[in-house]
């Protein structure tokens, strides 16, 4: 009888003293639950559709490739959200902001697998044939896994970019149809990822193109081993990578849909990492020492808007008057219990633009009362309010938070009827400008401010159905364009203080909550960042 | 005997016919195209379609097809999975094995222990310690299987944390396959760190084990009492007594083999019973098994796995039977046919 068995005998717990006799020599190593430092688990929530994050842009797919398997010419740095360089080591841009020259990193090594051997590092080579797959019809690989590409088409850049040369092995210039500086944001997004060349070419060669998509070879920090739907997906540590070296051997994901399930795994020990804890379980996390649970405010705003194309709601008096009525702080209690931060503009403190020293309306309905009264709104005037009938990160309970709104406007003598409609004819309708106000949201895809401010309230907006205030102002547009064309950050932020400066004084929208992003891990993992700019990346994390 | 082991493998071969019968039917039964749900190749790839559609002769009439079909069965070409793409023999034999290998094991155990309980009981029989017993195996057989599975998981996974609550073994261990019974395969692997991939598989073997034994283990602890109680009342035993022979060896001479030979069938017949139950066992458990996988198939409305599945799942309880039948048979050549025991 060794050791760990002795003291569970004079508790007088009787099965695991018969566990221990039936088991004898291997009990001590029997009640060790930590699994070995050498490799980390992460329980998923899905099955990947494939391994190339250019084709899918959802976040399974995008957890399970973009910053394991590939590396991008530029990253997000997770923190401070600025870009910083991966594949390319410096970049310059001309001065009319048409031409981007990137310099590449040498001695990059991809990933060498069973099923493909590398004979040469990075080169020019690969960055055309990654960019070329989804921009050009023509590519050899373009039509291979269905040739769409949602989110590069999505936000335009097969359309942005008018070439693509190789200057040198090591050089790489990329010409546009207009300037943006959003470009190179665009390109540190998950969907930007390199692919090898060579490798594609061996495939065109032995006639399985089809392979690059499910037997991926990369740049990343980890390569892939094996896969096995709805089971597991096993990464092998990538030992020639360029970046900063790490000791954890194998990463897997174990592919567990039930949330509840995941955190059972990771109370035990089985995962060391899971994805999406749900709200009601962050106080189990909480509570458990050897847990750990890491929060940052998503990239996503949550806002009241109002309806400015229709009277009084042109007023910016009335609807100042309007913000001031509600206490955002009561809102955020009840509707995100605590899972979010206040809003001061639209844009997320996680964003390098977010402006600290931004005054927020305070609540204060007497003052409301009275400007209301002043810009003639009688007592007992009637409006609406738009409730998404659906949960999402920015506003998991629009209905309450509307019910509460009309309670607080009821303070201000104005009678406010809530209307919701199924998510679908809610959205058709919305566009269509039915609304008085609506509570709606916005989540961002990567950490340029410019995913924010021209989407929301830009007049070409409007058309699009994005711009859900109907509001339109020359001057504001001015400053977001004015800000694209600038590559300094300084620079941009300065049009952007001025665009908020403009919000501030218009308010055709009030910035309610950014969500919070979470993530749950055990306490012995070290690296771990939540990466508030897409997906899950595991480059960093080491076991103790 | 010879005629013995000809009428029951003329059983066997009738009843396997009408499952395979079936699982043809499936095809058919299944919403979709019937050359689909056999082969789970869809329509929309040409090529191979219209090869499988002359290899099943889908052209013929009912009967080719069948014949057809059942030809492919013995090749071992039972199609290809919906969701994962896979060949279906491959998955079948993967999760199949990790089935039995979980039901071995619970075997093993109810039967090292409900047996010795059971002359326990049956010895002391109306006296306290039978009490206890008989009491504990009311509730051990009393209890559902999955919620049973549930509480042990609360309890030593989530309370205690002792030990995991889901697979076979760490995924970090990759352990290649070999006869599919993983304790087994991790003795044959080379891999560095076997002897803690045996105690790792060792440690996910055990609640699942347990959930699954527990049932068995009262049954098996009930019959054996009722059987022992009756062999120790009967007369030969008494003229043993008579003789002067102590306890002792009134037992391990008469008693043992008389109590338990009779109803040797009865307690084999259990592993059937045991493997239904470690199906259910194996979801909770998010143990790799037939049950599980054939759970996900459903799920999915993968046609081809629920056939071939359903197939592979009668087919091997029908063998087991048969072969326990027979060995019965050859264990004993007096019965003439199973005695009923009551439990």
């Amino acid at each position: 009888m060794n050791s760990l068995c002795v003291p569970l005998l004079t508790r007088k717990n009787y099965l695991p003293y018969f566990l221990c006799v039936l088991l004898l020599g291997g009990c001590g190593d029997f009640v060790q639950v930590e699994n070995d430092t050498k490799g980390i688990i992460y329980c998923s929530e899905g099955s990947p559709t494939g391994f190339n994050p250019q084709l899918d842009s959802s976040g399974t797919t995008v957890d399970a490739s973009s910053h394991q398997i590939y590396d991008r010419l530029i990253d997000f740095d997770p923190v401070s959200g600025e870009l910083v360089s991966a594949l390319a080591t410096s970049w310059m841009v001309s001065d009319d902001g048409l031409r981007y020259t990137f310099q590449l990193r040498k001695n990059v090594n991809f990933h060498s697998t069973p099923y493909f051997t590398p004979t040469r590092t990075l080169d020019a080579d690969d960055i055309l044939f990654s960019f070329d797959r989804w921009r050009l019809a023509e590519h050899p690989f373009h039509m291979v896994s269905g040739g769409d590409y949602p989110y590069i088409n999505s936000i335009g850049l097969d359309q942005l970019i008018s070439n693509i040369t190789r200057l040198n092995g090591y050089r790489v210039e990329i010409q546009l149809e207009r300037p943006e500086s959003s470009f190179l944001a665009n390109l540190a997004t998950d969907s930007a990822i390199i692919l090898s060349a060579e490798y594609g070419g061996k495939l065109k060669q032995s006639k399985t193109k089809d392979l690059i998509d499910s037997q991926p070879i990369g740049t990343g920090p980890y390569k892939f081993v094996s896969y096995r739907q709805d089971r597991f997906i096993r990464f092998l540590r990538h030992d020639g990578y360029w970046g900063e070296e790490n000791k954890t051997e194998q990463l897997i994901f174990d592919i567990t849909p039930s949330s509840s399930l995941r955190l059972a795994k990771l109370i035990t020990g089985e995962c060391d990492v899971m994805a999406f804890p749900a709200h009601i379980e962050l106080d189990i996390i909480r509570q458990r020492k050897e847990l750990s649970l890491d929060e940052k405010p998503g990239l996503n705003v949550g806002f009241w808007a109002f309806n400015t194309s229709k009277a009084p709601f042109d007023n910016p008096q009335v609807r100042k008057a309007l913000a001031m009525a509600i206490d955002r702080d009561a809102l955020l209690e009840a509707i995100y219990f605590g899972s979010a931060v206040p809003a001061v503009s639209i844009l997320p403190p996680t964003s390098w633009a977010f402006q600290g020293d931004l005054k927020n309306i305070s609540y204060n309905p007497i003052a409301a009362k009275k400007i209301l009264l002043e810009n003639g709104i009688e007592p007992g005037f009637v409006m609406n309010i738009w409730a998404m009938p659906v949960e999402r990160a920015y506003n998991p309970n629009a209905m309450k938070m509307a019910a509460l709104i009309q309670a607080y406007l009821q303070d201000v003598d104005i009678r406010a009827n809530i209307v919701s409609y199924e998510w679908g004819t809610f959205r058709g309708r919305l566009k269509q400008g039915g609304h008085d106000s609506v509570l709606i949201g916005w989540s961002a895809d990567n950490g340029d401010p410019d995913n924010f401010y021209r989407p929301l309230l830009s007049c070409p907006a409007i058309k699009y159905g994005t711009n859900r205030a109907m509001w339109c102002s020359p001057e504001y547009d001015s400053y977001i364009n004015q800000a694209l064309q600038f590559t300094d950050q300084e620079e941009r932020a300065y049009f952007y203080a001025k665009a908020n400066e403009l919000l501030m004084a218009e308010m055709p929208l009030v910035p309610i909550a950014h969500a919070i992003h979470y993530q749950a891990y055990r306490a012995n993992l070290t690296g771990l960042v939540i990466n508030p700019f897409g997906g899950i990346r595991f480059a960093p994390v080491e076991k103790n | 005997m010879g005629n013995f082991v000809l009428r029951q493998f003329n059983l066997l071969v009738l009843t396997l016919f009408v499952l395979s019968l079936f699982s043809f039917s499936l095809a058919y039964l299944f919403p979709g195209d019937p050359l689909t749900n056999l082969t789970g190749i869809a329509g929309s790839e040409q090529a191979d379609y219209q090869l499988l559609n002359d290899a099943f002769h889908m052209q013929g009439n009912v009967l080719q097809q069948y014949f057809y079909y059942l030809g492919a069965l013995f090749k071992g070409d039972w199609g290809i999975s919906f969701s994962s793409g896979l060949p279906l023999t491959n998955e079948i034999s993967r999760t199949l094995a990790a089935s039995i290998e979980l039901s071995t094991y619970a075997f093993i155990f109810s039967f090292s222990l409900g047996i010795p309980l059971g002359f326990i009981a049956g010895l002391r029989h109306y006296k306290i310690t039978d009490n206890v017993l008989l009491s504990v195996s009311v509730i051990g057989y009393s209890i559902p299987v999955f919620w049973l599975a549930l509480i042990v998981i609360l309890l030593f996974s989530l309370q205690l944390g002792w030990f995991p609550l889901s697979g076979r073994i760490s995924l970090l261990f990759d352990v290649p396959l070999k006869t599919g019974f993983i304790l087994f395969d991790i003795l044959l692997s080379d891999l560095p760190d076997k002897q803690e991939a045996f105690y790792d598989a060792l440690r996910h073997l055990i609640l699942p084990t347990l959930s699954i034994a527990i049932v068995t283990t009262a049954i098996v602890l009930r019959i054996t009492r009722r059987s022992v109680i009756e062999t120790m009342n009967s007369e030969f035993i008494q003229a043993a007594y008579a003789r002067g022979l102590t306890s002792r060896q009134v037992l391990q001479h008469h008693g043992i083999a008389n109590a338990l030979i009779p109803i040797l069938p009865v307690l084999t017949m259990q592993f059937t019973t045991l493997l239904t139950n470690a199906m259910i066992v194996e979801i909770i458990f998010s143990w790799p098994g037939i049950g599980n996988w054939l759970i996900q198939a459903i799920y999915q409305r993968d046609y081809p796995a629920i056939r071939a599945g359903m197939l592979a799942v009668s087919s091997l309880v029908v063998i087991l039977n048969m072969s326990i039948n027979i060995a019965i048979r050859l264990i004993d050549p007096t019965r003439g046919r199973l005695e009923h025991a009551t439990i």
